[in-house]
């Protein structure tokens, strides 16, 4: 009887078979990359605000301190959002013409507060508490990134479980002497990392990762 | 042949000679000719028409509950706390052991020799993985969040944390998979040289296109025949174990748990005894209609029937030792909330439902000593269909009656099934039956070359070729 | 009305709306309603593109789910004492039937949350009841009135003013006759004040004071004694004996937070302190106070006049011979009489509020007799304004409205239509009145008879002031602006005054300013300092000399009320069995029926018989067997199908399930007022039945003659614990004081350890602190405090009734309670039930996904949002601890509702599992507070929301790795044991015995 298949269906049958494996191990690959990439955790997305305030300028060009702004980060789980006469503490001198700063005189005049975009964004079952990382000497900068060449905020890391649990698990690395908390350029002196991560957490009285990847450390 | 022989004397009943496999009178082209034109010649008739429309339509109800089920949750059903776990799980742990006598007859009944197996083999096979099908979407569904199913796998996931491999849940994830892979693969590996077959003689295009590519190319040379024997004896070999091991793990989730009636080191060897007795049962169940309807009372003859009742009765045997183990226990034990289990269980608001367990597991199937009863048709499938309830008892006494009556007085509680639990478990049944008629209308649910081989020449010829 | 509830959050019951399993959510019904019927297998072709929604998401949704864009708004100028994160709390207090009781309340950015207690105020010492904890919900409740209507159409607050002005102008001219104010009973000095300004302005008008679940009897039983009225105080620290004549005592009498507290003292057995104090109770309906007793009589009110009376014979005291009594009451009597004389100045005997006048005036006499004045006992002045006989003044404006002699009624809360005693046919008798005014905080019966209907403001939103039980004064401050634009009662009266705008602020402080007088500065900080305390310094009451009059007594005690009278508890009586005591309790849940629509107390199951959502008739089991009524357990779990009955008072009747009750006394039926709302709101209308409808002025709290007849008919009731028998299991230790003593002296309790009870799984250390709890079941009344505040503090959903039937409550700490001994009259224990924090926790290892694991300081930690729900762990759970989302409970749609949740707990989604988590939140603040500061967290510093509420100091949390902690050194206690702990669970939380300290005389009783 006449052949059904050409000849050559034996080579398809056969790449097909190998093909599909390779297929499906690359397809989970993709997932996975996807998963971690800024397209899911939004790191480095410039968000827009309604004023285009420049941590670029403030804190690198000024130097302005971020407990000058983030008042509450020392004493409270949030590390606050700066009152509209916080700016014009300054801005009702500088600038104090400026169309940019026009909204923050508005909300000023007529007590409607400015409406940030929120940039770092952790989900309502995460219990995130500024006063204590700050107080353990977990630097602004060791989350927030180099803030000071940002001129408009985005979010330099991941946010995800994973990525809070590489400090959880072994904190020691990311610490840094109190008095350097806010500092955007401190970085362990040369060849004493290992020693000084050590007395740190020595000195701070770094819990133990049991206590630190117990769930109820963030969640509850 | 000596001992397969002297292995068929022991099966038959030792006081007559055995009567054959297959009914005198076929020849090769005759057994072929008879089976695949079930699939390729034999018009569709009203009846599976008919029957394919029924269990079509539970099919539809069964997605009607499950998407009530996405929207709504998991309140829909009669759960609640204490007893937290209900049709669900019964019906997985049902459906789970109807699926063991497949790949028993298939794996184990090859390894022992075990000839008569080649006739029913095929649609055992089938039914395991219809069964295991339906299983498998049980455990999905009762979960709070289903779409959160993945997290019971172990992946490179964000979140840095894996699934708690201490927990049975987790154990049953691997092995009703695995045990599901190696049995499709089985099947299918089964059903090369048929679809082979089926290629050759269907008159379509369309017919010889599709088996041509299930069959993947067989030509029935001497190496091909080599690779299978040498494919399907391996497959046999893995799926051995399993057929243990599938069952011991979901009878796990029980004695893991510490509640009185399910914490019991029993388990594992009597929930396997008892997938079997199902299993056989859901066999009978199948393959008295089959013959009946399809004319193939030739090949699976009365001793195939009479072998199954057999086992039946033995495996129903161990079972019943299994209660009778259980309610002892509990008395030696001395220990007042197992004492308490079964008082419960014999007096308790579920009384019912575990007597009349007792009477379908273990009064009724005794009948199956008879020789007349065997012998009967109807009183198998009569007895099938009370072992597949009485089964499905069971499961429903050990979940519903140890959860609702635990170890605080303060909190025991009732299950009361809702319209939903019912319409997920007959929706799971009309899936079963459904997908079974799909399978004896599109591919031939006796194994063909096997049947062949059955015949008085096959054996010439095995000699010859020696 | 309907739109306007439509406004106010629709879909606010939206867990009940779905627990019907088939009905859509209510923002769909509100679309769709008219277009399908919703039964059961009903698809809208919404319902199916749900359905394809449903099914995509489960086609691999869950990994790509982003948090929403949010904006972040700061303030434009900072409040300065305001940290963004961190909670504030303020001093106030909640006045229920006039009575003051200090509270702090949490607050998160000028949103209350929680209540707590002001441990600086007398009658609170830092607890709470089940009502003020729940009071909070109450504030945000959608269904308030929100708006002003007159004659159900909405008006401006300014067009209500001019009305008033009108008002006065016409009440100026005429003296004020014709103007009648209706109000509570008020302990508010400064409203107080007002309304007598205003008496004082318009002579002609009257002031009327209804308070349905006021103390009417104990007033009338004070003026019968001392002929005038005073307040009774007592100190039950200084008690050996307490004799409690019925059971409020521990549930709801005037400052019985601190009486819960001083008795609770006085019942554990702890080193060092003073003797264990033995306590008596004479009840009718089984209540707490019952339950705590060493020794209980159960005696309709009839049977209680005659024992108390010849008690007092017995006791010396000249009154008229009495019939002998059956002999076990004789003996009891005995018993108890050698018992109180020789504790002669160390006992004491309360009357509660249910009993009749005459038993007041009786057990005045005992205790002075006994010695008890000024040891025990103590008499002040009454911290009402204008002590009334309030069923005497209601009587009089009824009678004053048939006259004609009423052209205006301002009635000031309270919902008299619903509440007045049903001989008096308030309703009819509202209509016949020219001009009625009524504030309140519910559009509710009585409103929708009143021409002005003025939203009130929520005690939260409102300035005012009250006195506690012993006179010490308070000022309410509010802690929200009213959401609902509600008025005070302060600021509705000024509306008739001179300075009709006139704030409550203003009209508080003013008449503190007058009180106080001295410097505007002095005063400034006076007023400073009493709102920052929440008390007003040396404001309570002295201690006053009463002469009492035997002779008014003994008039009053003869002869005998003959109904009923001379019959046995113990025995069912023969006579006519058809023929019961009428008895009526404000319901332990909803009180009077103002807390109606508080769905936290709806669901709270009542003390004893767990019921939920429905009041119920209780019967004793031989009145049930003689009235031929049964219950039956459903299969749903929580259901009780119990029979109706209907029950015929002086011609009044109503239908009502019967609930068979042990140690209800045979021949009495209990009737809890409260239920039968028909305008409370979208949770409280149509639950239960109207025990006032048979309520008289003739019998407020019991009457004789009630005729009950069984209907045909089951009604299922939805109870939380169906098994009050306890198998003989060991999970209740109760042990005899004697018994304790040597325990004491001798034995240790077994440690339950790795030593001991080996297990197959690794041991956990525990370095750092190590969380443990331990419950004295001697302290323990019941009260029910610590599971609302377990509820408000961890963001626990209500179900609703048919999920309750389902068994599906989601209260993360039960208060079980147990039966033993005769049905007529058990012992009857408590035990509150949270999790266990098993160190070998059984739930632990069989979640597939660690989502509820266990911490480095031993707590079973529950993660929510990595929980799948396969609901393992609660079937492994040996103390069924654990509860289950099956719906979405908690309601994610009512705007109100957001504001009141607690920022510092997750709030769960449908198909999670959650459980007591030892107030995790609460650890953490501590924990990171502490490791601010360098130091340990002290022992005490961390109070879990139930131990914080518990009147009774029964709960008490802390750190086991500190031998010194309060905690630890009661798990050394020879009393202390681990539920279950055959089972090697080693549970953290440890259960203390409960001690009972008979009285050995009364043993053949």
């Amino acid at each position: 009887m006449a052949q059904i298949f050409h000849p050559s269906t034996n080579t398809i049958s056969r790449l097909s078979i190998f093909g599909a494996l390779f297929l499906v191990i690359g397809l989970l690959w993709i997932l996975a990359a996807i998963d971690r990439s800024s397209y899911v955790t939004e790191a480095g997305v410039v968000r827009e605000q309604p004023v285009p305030f420049s941590h670029q300028h403030h804190v690198g060009g000024l130097g302005i301190d971020c407990r000058y702004c983030h008042t509450s980060v020392e004493e409270s789980s949030f590390a606050g959002i700066p009152a509209t006469e916080i700016c014009m503490n300054c801005h009702s001198q500088i600038w104090a013409a400026s169309d940019m700063l026009k909204p923050v005189r508005d909300s000023f005049k007529t007590g409607e507060p400015l409406r940030w975009q929120r940039v770092h964004n952790l989900p309502d079952f995460v219990y995130f508490d500024h006063s204590i990382h700050v107080h353990k000497g977990v630097g602004c900068a060791t989350c927030h990134g180099p803030v000071d060449r940002m001129p408009l905020m985005w979010q330099a890391e991941s946010l995800q479980m994973e990525w809070c649990l590489g400090c959880h698990r072994n904190p020691a690395p990311a610490l840094r002497p109190r008095e350097f908390i806010t500092s955007m350029d401190w970085r362990p002196p040369a060849g004493q990392e290992a020693a000084l991560a050590r007395r740190l957490a020595e000195e701070y009285e770094i819990s133990s990762p049991e206590v630190l990847t117990s769930c109820s450390t963030c969640h509850r | 042949m000596a001992d397969q022989t002297s292995s068929k004397t022991e099966l038959a009943t030792p006081t007559e000679t055995p009567a054959p496999w297959v009914a005198p009178g076929y020849t090769f082209a005759s057994i072929t000719e008879k089976i695949s034109s079930i699939v390729l010649a034999r018009p569709t008739g009203p009846g599976w028409v008919v029957g394919f429309a029924i269990s079509f339509m539970l099919v539809m109800v069964l997605m009607f509950a499950i998407g009530w089920l996405l929207v709504k949750g998991i309140g829909i059903w009669g759960v609640n706390v204490p007893v937290a776990w209900g049709f669900a799980i019964v019906n997985f742990v049902w459906w789970i052991g109807i699926g063991h006598a497949g790949t028993l007859i298939s794996a184990i009944l090859l390894l022992l020799h075990q000839e008569w197996r080649t006739s029913i083999n095929r649609f055992a096979e089938a039914m395991t993985l219809f069964a295991v099908a339906c299983a498998g979407l049980f455990p999905l569904l009762h979960l709070g969040r289903p779409w959160f199913f993945y997290w019971l796998f172990p992946y490179p996931n964000t979140l840095g944390v894996q699934p708690q491999f201490r927990s049975p849940l987790v154990w049953d994830v691997f092995a009703v998979l695995t045990y599901f892979t190696i049995s499709l693969l089985f099947w299918f590996v089964g059903l090369i040289p048929d679809l082979a077959t089926l290629r050759d003689r269907s008159q379509s295009r369309a017919g010889r296109v599709i088996y041509g590519m299930l069959a993947m190319g067989w030509r029935g040379s001497a190496r091909h025949w080599h690779r299978y024997e040498t494919a399907y004896l391996l497959l046999a070999g893995l799926a051995t174990p399993l057929v243990v091991s599938v069952h011991s793990v979901v009878s796990l989730d029980f004695a893991v748990a510490n509640l009185p009636g399910w914490h019991s080191t029993i388990f594992p060897p009597y929930f396997v005894a008892g997938a079997i007795y199902s299993g056989f049962a859901m066999v009978l169940t199948l393959a008295i209609p089959l013959r009946a309807a399809y004319g193939l009372e030739d090949f699976i003859t009365m001793r195939h029937l009479q072998n199954m009742a057999k086992v039946m009765l033995a495996t129903g045997l161990i079972v019943a030792y299994g209660y009778l183990i259980e309610i002892f226990i509990a008395w030696y034990s001395g220990n007042e909330f197992e004492i308490a289990m079964v008082e419960n269980r014999f007096f308790g608001p579920y009384a019912p439902a575990f007597w009349s367990l007792i009477l379908c597991n273990v009064l009724i199937p005794q009948a199956l000593w008879s020789e007349r009863v065997r012998s009967s048709t109807v009183l198998l499938f009569v007895i099938s269909l009370v072992v597949n309830l009485g089964m499905w008892l069971e499961r429903f006494v050990i979940v519903i009656t140890s959860l609702q009556h635990d170890f605080v007085p303060s909190s025991w509680g009732r299950y009361l099934p809702t319209i939903w639990d019912w319409a997920t478990f007959i929706g799971t049944l009309g899936l079963f039956v459904a997908l079974m008629f799909l399978f004896i209308r599109f591919l031939p649910m006796i194994s063909i070359f096997e049947m062949r081989t059955m015949l008085p020449e096959a054996e010439v010829r095995a000699q010859g070729g020696e | 009305m309907a739109e306007e509830r439509k406004k106010c959050g629709e879909g606010f019951w939206r867990s009940l709306e779905e627990s019907q399993s088939d009905r859509p959510r209510p923002d769909e019904e509100s679309v769709s309603s008219d277009a399908f019927p919703h039964g059961p297998g009903d698809v809208s072709r919404r319902h199916f593109l749900r359905f394809m929604g449903a099914s995509l998401a489960l086609a691999g949704l869950g990994g790509c789910d982003r948090p929403p864009a949010e904006t972040i708004v700061p303030y434009v100028r900072q409040p300065e004492e305001i940290v963004p994160g961190k909670p504030l709390f303020f001093a106030t207090a909640i006045s229920i039937a006039g009575l003051a009781t200090g509270l702090l309340v949490e607050t998160h950015m000028g949103r209350p949350t929680k209540i707590e207690g002001n441990p600086s105020h007398p009658a609170s010492l830092g607890a709470t009841d089940a009502l003020a904890q729940a009071s909070v919900l109450g504030l945000y409740d959608p269904d308030r009135s929100q708006v002003l209507t007159y004659l159900g159409r909405i008006r401006p607050w300014s067009q209500f003013v001019a009305a008033m002005q009108e008002l006065r102008k016409e009440l100026r001219q005429n003296k004020g006759k014709g103007l009648r104010i209706l109000t509570g009973t008020i302990g508010s000095p400064s409203l107080g004040h007002q309304i007598n300004q205003l008496l004082k302005e318009f002579p002609g008008a009257r002031w009327h004071q209804w308070e349905p679940a006021g103390r009417h009897h104990t007033r009338a039983g004070a003026r019968l004694a001392f002929g005038a009225y005073v307040e009774t105080q007592y100190r039950l620290e200084k008690a050996e004996i307490v004799v409690a004549l019925d059971g409020t005592l521990l549930s709801c009498a005037p400052g019985y937070l601190r009486y819960a507290r001083e008795f609770a003292r006085r019942r554990a057995p702890s080193p060092g302190a003073e003797g264990t104090s033995r306590f008596y109770a004479v009840e009718c309906t089984p209540s707490s106070t019952g339950a705590t007793a060493d020794h209980r009589l159960a005696l309709s009110t009839n049977e209680t006049i005659a024992f108390v009376q010849a008690l007092a014979v017995r006791l010396g005291i000249d009154l008229p011979r009495t019939p002998s009594l059956p002999p076990p009451q004789a003996h009891w009597l005995e018993a108890l009489a050698r018992d109180l004389e020789a504790h002669r100045g160390s006992s004491v005997v309360l009357a509660s509020e249910h009993q009749p006048p005459l038993v007041h005036a009786l057990a005045h006499a005992i205790n002075r007799s006994l010695g008890n004045v000024n040891q025990t006992v103590a008499y002040t002045d009454p911290i009402e304004v204008n002590p009334t006989d309030e069923i005497a003044s209601l009587k009089e404006l009824a009678a004053d409205i048939d006259a004609g002699a009423v052209d205006t009624l301002i009635i000031l809360e309270g919902n008299p239509a619903y509440t007045a005693p049903a001989d008096l046919g308030f309703r009819d008798r509202l209509a016949k009145i020219r001009l009625r005014i009524h504030l309140s905080l519910y559009n509710d019966e009585t409103s929708a008879l009143c021409h002005w209907h003025v939203p009130a403001a929520h005690y939260l939103e409102s300035w005012s002031d009250g006195r506690a039980f012993d006179g010490t004064a308070s000022i309410a401050q509010p802690v929200i602006a009213p959401l609902y634009g509600g008025k005070t009662a302060h600021e509705l009266l000024a509306t008739l005054s001179d300075r009709a705008e006139r704030s409550a602020y203003d009209v508080v402080r003013a008449y503190w300013r007058e009180r106080r007088g001295g410097s505007e500065a002095e005063f400034e900080r006076f007023w400073r300092k009493s709102l920052h305390d929440g008390v007003i310094e040396g404001t309570a009451f002295a201690p006053k000399a009463v002469s009492l009059n035997l002779s008014a007594i003994a008039a009053a005690a003869s002869p005998l009320p003959s109904s009923g009278s001379g019959t046995q508890s113990n025995v069912p009586r023969s006579a006519d069995s058809q023929s019961v005591e009428l008895v009526f309790r404000p319901d332990p849940s909803v009180l009077d029926g103002s807390f109606a629509n508080n769905a936290w107390l709806q669901e709270l199951p009542k003390p004893l018989s767990k019921l939920t959502w429905d009041n119920a008739a209780l019967v004793s089991p031989a009145t049930a067997e003689r009235l031929g009524l049964g219950t039956r357990q459903g299969f749903t779990g929580g259901a009780v199908y119990t029979e109706l009955v209907e029950i015929r008072f002086q011609g009044r009747a109503v239908r009502a399930p019967a609930w068979i009750l042990p140690g209800q006394p045979d021949g009495t039926i209990t009737v809890h007022l409260g239920y039968g709302r028909t305008r409370a709101g979208r949770v409280g209308t149509g639950t239960g039945f109207d025990g006032y409808a048979l309520r008289t002025t003739a019998a407020i709290w019991s009457g004789s003659g009630a005729e009950v007849r069984k209907l045909g008919g089951r009604y299922a009731l939805a109870t939380t614990q169906t098994h009050h028998n306890i198998h003989g299991r060991d999970l209740v230790r109760t042990v005899p004081l004697a018994q304790d003593r040597e325990t004491q002296a001798n034995a240790r309790p077994e440690k339950h350890n790795a030593a001991s009870h080996p297990s197959l799984y690794p041991e956990f250390a525990y370095p750092g602190y190590a969380w443990g709890m331990a419950i004295d079941l001697a302290r323990c009344i019941g009260c029910n405090a610590c599971v609302i505040a377990c509820q408000a503090e961890n963001n626990i959903p209500t179900v609703g009734k048919d999920q309750v039937l389902r068994s599906r409550e989601m209260h993360w700490l039960r208060i079980d309670s147990y039966f033993k001994g005769p049905p007529n009259n058990p012992e009857t224990v408590y035990q509150p039930v949270p999790c266990m924090h098993c160190e070998m926790a059984p739930c632990e290892v069989v979640c597939p996904v660690t989502a509820t694991a266990h911490s480095a300081e031993g707590l079973n930690d529950m993660v929510y949002n990595r929980c799948v729900g396969t609901r393992y762990c609660s079937n492994n759970c040996p103390y069924k601890v654990r509860r289950f989302n099956f719906f979405q409970f908690s309601d994610w749609n009512t705007p109100s509702l957001k504001s009141m949740r607690n920022p510092d707990v997750t709030v769960r989604s449908r198909g999670v599992m959650e459980k007591c988590t030892y107030c995790v939140q609460r650890i953490n603040r501590a924990k990171i507070e502490a490791e601010k500061d360098g130091r340990r967290i002290r022992d005490g510093e961390i109070l879990t929301a139930c131990q914080q509420a518990c009147p009774a100091e029964a709960i008490v949390f802390g750190d086991i790795n500190d031998a010194e902690s309060t905690v630890s050194k009661l798990k050394a206690d020879a009393r202390n044991y681990a539920l279950l702990e055959e089972l090697n669970t080693r549970p953290r939380t440890t259960y203390l015995a409960a001690v009972r300290n008979p009285n050995p005389a009364m043993d053949k009783a």
